[in-house]
Parts: structure tokens; sequence; C-alpha cells
């Protein structure tokens, strides 16, 4: 399939410090990639880089099938862009500040307003009237700042931590538009911290680190590919949580693990499973004389991998896509 | 509903590049009409520092070679109110900037000059009424020029300097993102201001001082200002203020030139 973004070899220093370091990236026409990473993992830079606003050191990049180098203005011509704080004017009214964006992109005056009209009434702003944005919520301004990246139906839209900062209901009110967007075929690439946001959103993740693509593919597979499931148990002495967390490790994988983690009274232990394992675990914790008050086998979740992923930089996971 | 186009001639762009400009600056304008008491307060400034000058501080003021002081201070205030016009300007860059405003318009498909095209459109029409104010505030108090076309002249000197100062704020702005950084402009505005012969005659200070203020880069406009308006001058100036018309060209010129490149540059390397 064609990609919508393609990123090969990417290259950008600051100060002598490759903060990308050759970066390849494909995204397909109309899915969703999120893009995750740890603080100053040049996340903002590379969106930057793909909506023209810096210039890459090296490398080749491409936005619905353009070169952001050669050719910006066309670039910028087939995308939308939200970044971090909502780019908007404070002092307009909501409607204002789209009449101005679709202005700037060469709308008539007509078109203008009735594309600005559309904009308000799809985002849920239509009756904010002369309101200034000051005046709004973040949520609300978070909506109008959407708005204005989809000005001209972008093929690809961009959204560098769309839902930082807002409560849970503006987070959910975010997640709606970017799924209605999908739905009627934009692509998009988001970054975000919140695993539970690319969870829900992407259908492919890419872990950058240390300016390189350390992980890639759906969150079925990244959380797959880190080791299965886990094992949760809840000890009734927390002073036995230690001994417990190496026991139960002992007998769900026989083999070197270390991951297993023991605070509190909880307990979380990574398992292949297999017939009858927790029964194994909950009998051998009985032996030893440790009390269990409850046990629960359940699939690593997208934030241990992700831990897993980024965290140890000796045993840094390769996943292949 | 949408317009894609491919690559544009060059004369389209151009057509697109004024239109642009033209837009960013209604944003501006849009501004005021919601914000007028900002814009009223940014024009009433000088008037007010205008009537203290006259009234609280101007009987004891006398201008070398004879004169009335309220006609040798408006023409000063005039040229001082286009230096102030720096803080209006760095704050608008700074603000756009620290917002992402600035970011948020690169990424568009508009001219990428029509940012700094536009703000210099908004700020030298902000300018022209802030002048209006303060020339209808010196009528107001018994100041009389001396010819209209003269006057015009005048105010084209004045609109000159501005564009100096326009191009210096925007560099400013350009080079911060710390809004806090603007409170410290506001505050070397002033030794910067009295450091010339907008208040007093520079002769009337001491040695080198007097030739420092004589070269401010405000000086030549304040005193072509002067001779073109009939106020008195003040006696006792060198070199510079006997060409003073010619420096109340060069100085704006010069100035606008070599921050409008810095400007530009610092623009374009947003995208470093």
């Amino acid at each position: 399939m064609e990609s919508a973004i393609s990123v090969t070899g990417l290259i950008k220093r600051y100060g002598g410090k490759a903060v990308l370091d050759g970066v390849d990236l494909q995204v397909a026409r109309g899915s969703v990639c999120a893009l995750l990473g740890p603080n100053g993992a040049a996340k903002t830079t590379a969106v930057r880089i793909l909506t023209t606003l810096t210039r890459p050191d090296g490398g080749r990049v491409e936005v619905a099938g353009i070169d952001v180098v050669r050719r910006p203005r066309e670039v910028r011509r087939r995308i939308g862009l939200i970044g971090q704080q909502p780019a908007v004017d404070d002092v307009l009214g909501a409607r204002q500040n789209l009449v101005l964006f679709a202005r700037l992109h060469h709308l008539g005056r007509r078109a203008a307003g009735i594309r600005a009209d559309d904009l308000l009434e799809q985002v849920g702003l239509a009756d904010t009237g002369t309101t200034p944005v000051r005046q709004f919520s973040g949520g609300m301004r978070r909506r109008l700042d959407i708005a204005a990246g989809l000005v001209l139906a972008p093929e690809v839209l961009f959204l560098d931590e769309p839902t930082i900062g807002l409560d849970p209901a503006g987070r959910r009110d975010v997640w709606e538009a970017i799924r209605a967007l999908v739905a009627s075929g934009t692509t998009v690439l988001l970054t975000t911290q919140y695993l539970e946001e690319a969870e829900q959103l992407a259908d492919d993740v890419c872990v950058l680190d240390g300016g390189r693509v350390v992980a890639r593919g759906t969150p079925r597979e990244l959380t797959a590919a880190i080791g299965g499931d886990r094992l949760e148990l809840v000890v009734t002495d927390p002073a036995r949580a230690r001994e417990a967390a190496l026991l139960a490790e002992q007998v769900a994988a026989p083999g070197p693990v270390a991951d297993a983690v023991g605070s509190g009274e909880r307990v979380v232990v990574p398992l292949a499973r297999r017939r009858g394992v927790v029964g194994d675990v909950v009998r051998a914790l009985d032996e030893a004389g440790i009390a269990v008050d409850d046990v629960v086998l359940r699939p690593t979740t997208l934030d241990e991998a992700y831990l897993k992923i980024t965290g140890a930089d000796d045993a840094r996971t390769e996943v292949p896509a | 509903m949408t317009t894609r186009t491919d690559d544009e001639s060059t004369a389209v762009r151009l057509r697109w590049a004024v239109t642009d400009a033209w837009t960013v600056a209604g944003r501006d304008v849009a501004h005021w009409r919601r914000q007028p008491a900002a814009v009223l307060v940014g024009a009433l400034f000088p008037v007010l520092l205008l009537l203290m000058f006259v009234y609280l501080l101007g009987g004891g003021m006398v201008v070398p070679g004879g004169g009335d002081y309220r006609d040798f201070l408006v023409p000063g205030m005039l040229a001082l109110a286009m230096v102030f016009g720096v803080e209006a300007t760095m704050t608008a860059v700074v603000t756009d900037t620290a917002r992402g405003i600035t970011d948020r318009f690169r990424s568009l498909p508009m001219a990428p000059s029509a940012v700094v095209a536009g703000r210099c459109l908004a700020d030298m029409a902000a300018s022209v009424v802030g002048l209006v104010v303060l020339v209808g505030a010196a009528l107001a108090i018994g100041w009389r020029p001396a010819g209209v076309g003269r006057a015009l002249v005048a105010v084209g000197l004045l609109l000159l300097l501005r564009l100096a100062f326009l191009w210096i704020g925007i560099y400013l702005g350009l080079l911060t993102r710390d809004p806090a950084t603007v409170t410290a402009v506001q505050i070397l505005v002033w030794p910067f201001a009295f450091l010339s012969n907008a208040f007093v005659a520079a002769s009337s200070m001491p040695g080198w001082l007097a030739t420092v203020a004589e070269w401010n880069p405000v000086a030549g406009t304040v005193t072509a200002v002067r001779e073109l308006l009939g106020a008195p001058v003040g006696t006792g100036g060198g070199w510079a203020t006997e060409h003073a018309l010619l420096l109340s060209v060069a100085w704006p010129v010069v100035l606008t030139v070599v921050f409008a490149v810095l400007g530009v540059r610092r623009f374009q390397g947003l995208s470093r």
C-alpha cells in the first residue's frame, strides 16, 4: 500500500548531537500511527520536520508523496498540524479564528465563512458566538485548535500530544474527534505519552528512543513480543512480598527472568501461559506458608511493554515490524 | 471547498504575498476592535508624557537660544512615540511565537513573508493613529505647526523612524520566547529616550554625553522635525545637529536595512 508518510534515514542534529539518528517510518494511508517515546526522545522534532517547520539534516521525508524539503508549500496544502499547545488567537472568537486560518489557506471570503461554520459544527463550538477564546475551557480550546488544523480537510493530520493537560472528559472529546477523522479517511500521526491513548487510537505504534526507532508494530504485537502475560498476586503479609515474587518466578518461568516486582503486598510476575501454571504458583506459595489474598492472570499492558523497551539500555528489545 | 493548485507562478505568489499580509494585518485590526482600551492606552501614553513635561516640568525648562518649551517638546514627543512603538511590536512578536501562532502560520500554505509583512502593516497603521492622537493633543494645548506641506514631510520622517524601530522590535521579538524580556526592553527604552535631544537640547548636557545624545538615532529626526515644524531647535549643536535632515533619513534607513536582514534571517532560522 502507498504510504502517507515515508521517512528514511532521517537525521537531525542540534549542537553536534544527533537527536534523530537515522529514523525510518512508514505510515499507510488512512491509518493511525502513534509515536511513543520518553521525554526528550525528539518526538516533537520529528513532527516539526514532517510538517515543514524544521529542516532535516539528512535523510528523505515525504508526506502525502511530496518531499518536505523541496516542496514545503505543497506539503502544507495537504497537512493539518495540531501542536502541543493550542495555537489559536486568544483575543478573537472561535469563528474569527477559523475564518482567519481559512483565508490564509486562500479560501475566498464566502467560502472561508462557510468552512468556518462547518468546522464549528463538527467540533461542537457552533454556539460560542463572539466569546473570546481566552474564556474557553481547556477542552474547548483544544477542539478549536483541532478545527484549525482541519481547515482544508487534510490528507495527513499531525497531533503532538493532543490530550496533554486535558481532563478525562476533554480527552474523550478529542479521541472522538480523531476517530471521526480517521473514519473519513484521514491519515493520522500522533505523539503521546499516554499508552492508553495509543491503545485506544493507533493501528501502529512506533517507539522512539535515543534518536532511533527501537520498536514498532501493532499494540498487540508489541505487548506479545515483550513477553506474554503477567501474574498478579496480592499477598497477606507485605513483608513476604519479595520472597513470594522470587518463588512465583521460579515456578512460573523456569529459566532466567529478572522482572518480578514485589512492593507492598502486590507481586507481579511475568510468565508464559501454560496449563496449570496459576495452580502451580499458588500451591508453591501455600507450601512455603505465604498466604495469598488475590490472583489475576492478565496480558502484559502496553505500559509494561513500553517501559521494558525504553527502560533498560543494555537489554533493549528489538521488535520486528 | 478545498482549493488545490500546483506550484504557482511568481506573479501569483506575489499577489498572495500581498493578500496574506493584508489578512494577517487584519487580525490586528480585529484585536483593536475587541480591545479598544489597549489601543487607547498605547496612544494616550505619549500624550500623558507631553502634558507632564509641558505643565509639570516645563516651568523649569529653558531652551538654549530661546523659544517656547512646549513647541520644543512636541517634535521630541512625536519622535519618541515612534521609538516606544518598539515595545508594541516586540510584545506582539514574542506573544505570537510563545503561543505557537507563528508556527501555525508557518505550517499554512500562505506566503511566509506575510507573517512579518502583516506585522509591519498593522504596526504602521497603529502608529499613524498614535500620531494623529498626539498631534491632536498638541494642538489642543496650543501648539501650531508652521505649514501643512512641511508638516507632511515631518510625518514622513517620523514614520520612517517608526519603520526602523518596527524592525528592531521584530528582531528582538524573534530573539526570545520569554515575555519577561519585553520588560527589559521597556526599561532600557527610557535611558535611550532621555539620552537624546527629545526633552532637552543636547548642548545643555556635559561634554561627551552631549555628543552621544546628538548622535542618538532619534536625534536627527527630532531636530529635522523641529526645523520642519518651525519649532525652536536649541543652539550649540555640532556636526550631527547641523546635518539633522541627512541623519533623519540615514539613521532609520541604516537601522531598517540592518535589522530587516537580521530579522528575516532570524525568522528563517526558526526552521533550524
